[in-house]
């Protein structure tokens, strides 16, 4: 059981300019998505949500007939499709295939799947050469840091810092103009690229009746790092299944908008299979590796498999208080915000991380902007229950349950609460001019409230309660 | 084995077993407006213009050649296969590199050029994106590699969207190994959210409609 990173999230709070990046950013892609929604190309927006979160369910619900369909499709395209029960499975195939084809450099496109099985964390041991290849994965690898937003990963890192970065770890001139660092990156990465044996990349989605992977980027890199090499591998998780092609359709198109505010993304490339007879360029040899990792058990979850309907899009990351507070690196898995608060407990049990789902204010933004209508607001819930619940088995709720008990007592008997009610005052002082108060009586400082009011103040008691004012009224009335 | 494993957990979870029937899925939602053409190619210019790229309606395959020509001034370029290219006399400007067929040959030759030409399967009108399948025709390359993109497509193969498309093409692994959408110059904006352009691909866009 991991406790909160108190000090962590200390430290990102009381950085002012890691909250105003954090803040920015956020709040660009928030209004980037709101002025592609009021475009009248995405007037049916609400429909397409509607209609993708039915694909997504009737997908999950049936999966194992659409990985099958799948694999048949892509092996009919001469693709290869690989099960991986876990990350050593994953990582394991890739290795054994970088040494029969003596591969000793991989392009990387991004990918989350990739990230979540710490790919190249385990192909880097085995001394192969992992590039990064998305500008911001690319700065992040350099860095030795993990994404700290599924969309914008190196979303907190000022212009600054990555030149300190470029310097120190490509050995070239300080550069602070974004554009010239761009140029860098580029001019270091094609050299990648042309002489890689190997790309990988992630996938958006997984079409089952065209045996193809879907990937969407806007910088080119994906399209590089399947093309260029002359073998590809597509990492991806089981749930990133539709049943046609036609469904990209409305999938591209929430996408897109809810990730950027794109009504397409620069790059969309539909892959199935290595290159064919007459065609000039392309990979020999095309690989899929389908991973579990957890997925399985998140699929026997009945209420809560609906998780697996995420597409990826950031977009709760972006209206989440807690998210654009406390940023990407103080979730304890790759995934943050309140999809990664609902995937974390969901792969690796509840009381890994019990604090986890009890990290949002349960605002309902991120369930009002979810493209595929993920119900996250309601799954955090369930999961605090379940929390409680394998306190209560471990017999670690005792003082918990012990504080509704009394509290429950209390609320069962009007008059006692009443006269407890009016003990309050005595405990918590007066405040100046009936601001807030400003420091609270001892010995709620030390006691379980103590870490709720080091950040927070209780309002001051009303003078004369609810109920006493209530019978006021009746009796003048 | 893994395979049987996880399917056999996945059926577990879900309460099914093998081979069990699936019920339809619900109906595609594709829904194709009428547009006239005059309309799709104002929208398509319009759209791929909001996103920096370079657009001209040409009224002749001489017009679309001159102004290849002008953009190739002082350029390295390479230029697909497409038919269509050649009976614009796009192959005949001088310095323009075409007829690669070997894949390694054309990437080096795509990597060292100042300009890839290419047709387009489709486009599409709403969004100003290009639709290129892969085929002896097209290579992936040559809309990819260099700093600049230029593609020379007839009109008629303007589609309204996405939705059209994929009613033409419900299937497209049934035509290539890889269809890609193109919608502007590559960009980033990676770092403070800065729009950069031209980070991998092509930082450059032109569409000449014939
Ligand atoms: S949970 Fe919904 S809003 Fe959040 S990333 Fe996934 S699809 Fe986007």
């Amino acid at each position: 059981m991991n406790p909160i990173p108190e000090q962590k999230i200390h430290d990102t709070l009381a950085n002012a300019n890691l909250q105003l990046a954090i803040y920015d950013a956020t709040a660009r892609l928030m209004h980037k998505r709101r002025t592609a929604l009021d475009n009248p190309l995405a007037a049916d927006f609400e429909a397409w949500r509607e209609q993708a979160n039915r694909i997504k369910r009737h997908t999950i619900e049936n999966l194992d007939h659409y990985l099958e369909q799948l694999e048949q499709n892509l092996v009919h395209n001469g693709g290869k499709v690989i099960w991986a029960r876990d990350a050593t499975e994953a990582a394991d195939f890739i290795l054994k295939l970088a040494k029969d084809n003596n591969a000793l450099r991989l392009v990387k496109s991004k990918s989350m799947t990739t990230e979540e099985i710490d790919l190249n964390e385990r192909l880097e041991h085995h001394r192969l050469d992992v590039v990064e290849t998305d500008l911001g994965e690319y700065i992040l690898q350099l860095a030795h840091q993990r994404p700290y937003h599924i969309v914008a990963p190196a979303l907190h890192m000022t212009r600054y810092q990555v030149a300190d970065i470029f310097t120190e770890r490509l050995g070239v001139a300080r550069e602070v103009v974004i554009e010239k660092q761009t140029m860098i990156a580029r001019a270091k990465l094609r050299e990648k690229f042309l002489t890689a044996d190997i790309g990988i990349t992630g996938a958006n989605f997984l079409i089952a009746d065209s045996g193809a992977v879907v990937v969407v980027e806007n910088e080119g890199n994906a399209r590089l790092s399947s093309s260029a090499p002359r073998i590809q591998i597509a990492v991806a998780g089981l749930e990133k299944l539709i049943p046609r092609a036609q469904d990209l359709a409305i999938f591209l198109k929430i996408l897109g908008r809810s990730a950027t505010g794109q009504p397409l993304t620069v790059y969309t490339s539909f892959l199935a299979g290595p290159r064919r007879a007459g065609e000039i360029d392309g990979p020999e040899q095309f690989y899929l590796v389908l991973v579990d990792n957890g997925r399985t058990r998140v699929l026997a979850d009945r209420d809560k498999r609906q998780a697996l309907y995420c597409i990826r899009c950031g977009a709760c990351l972006n209206h989440c208080p807690v998210y654009r507070k406390i940023g990407g690196h103080n979730y304890p898995w790759v995934y943050s915000g309140p999809i990664g608060a609902i995937l974390s407990p969901l792969f690796h049990g509840v009381t890994e991380d019990p604090w986890l789902p009890s990290a949002s204010s349960l605002c309902g933004a991120c369930g009002e902007v979810c493209p595929v209508k993920i119900e996250i607001p309601k799954i955090l819930l369930e999961l605090r229950n379940d929390v409680v619940k394998a306190k209560q088995r471990e017999g670690s709720g005792k003082l918990e349950r012990w504080a509704f008990r009394i509290w429950a007592f209390f609320m069962r008997h009007p008059k006692l609460y009443e006269m407890a009610g009016m003990a309050a005052p005595a405990i918590l002082p007066e405040a100046s001019g009936g601001a807030w108060i400003q420091s609270v009586a001892l010995p709620l400082r030390i006691g379980p409230l103590a870490r709720w009011l080091s950040q927070r103040d209780l309002p001051p008691p009303a003078a004369r309660s609810f109920r006493q004012q209530w019978r006021e009224r009746r009796r003048q009335a | 084995m893994s395979r049987d494993h996880i399917l056999h957990k996945v059926r577990t979870a879900l309460g099914r077993s093998a081979g069990q029937a699936v019920e339809a899925p619900p109906t595609p939602w594709i829904k194709i407006p009428e547009v006239s053409m005059d309309a799709r190619l104002e929208q398509f210019c319009k759209a791929l213009e909001a996103l920096n790229g370079k657009t001209l309606v040409a009224g002749s395959k001489e017009e679309a050649r001159q102004y290849a020509g002008t953009l190739l001034q002082n350029r390295t370029a390479i230029a697909s296969n497409a038919p269509f290219l050649a009976a614009c006399g796009i192959h005949t400007i001088p310095g323009v590199l075409t007829g690669i067929i070997d894949r390694v040959a054309l990437r080096d030759a795509c990597a060292g050029c100042d300009v890839g030409i290419t047709s387009a399967d489709y486009a599409l009108a709403d969004t100003g994106t290009l639709v290129l399948l892969s085929s002896p025709e097209e290579a992936r390359m040559i809309s990819l590699l260099p700093p600049v993109h230029l593609a020379v497509v007839p009109r008629d193969r303007l589609l309204t969207g996405l939705d059209e498309l994929l009613t033409v093409l419900p299937v497209p692994s049934q035509r290539s190994s890889s269809m890609v959408f193109i919608t502007g110059p590559s960009r980033t904006a990676d770092i403070e959210q800065i729009l950069v352009r031209g980070v991998h691909g092509p930082g450059e866009t032109h569409v000449v409609w014939v």
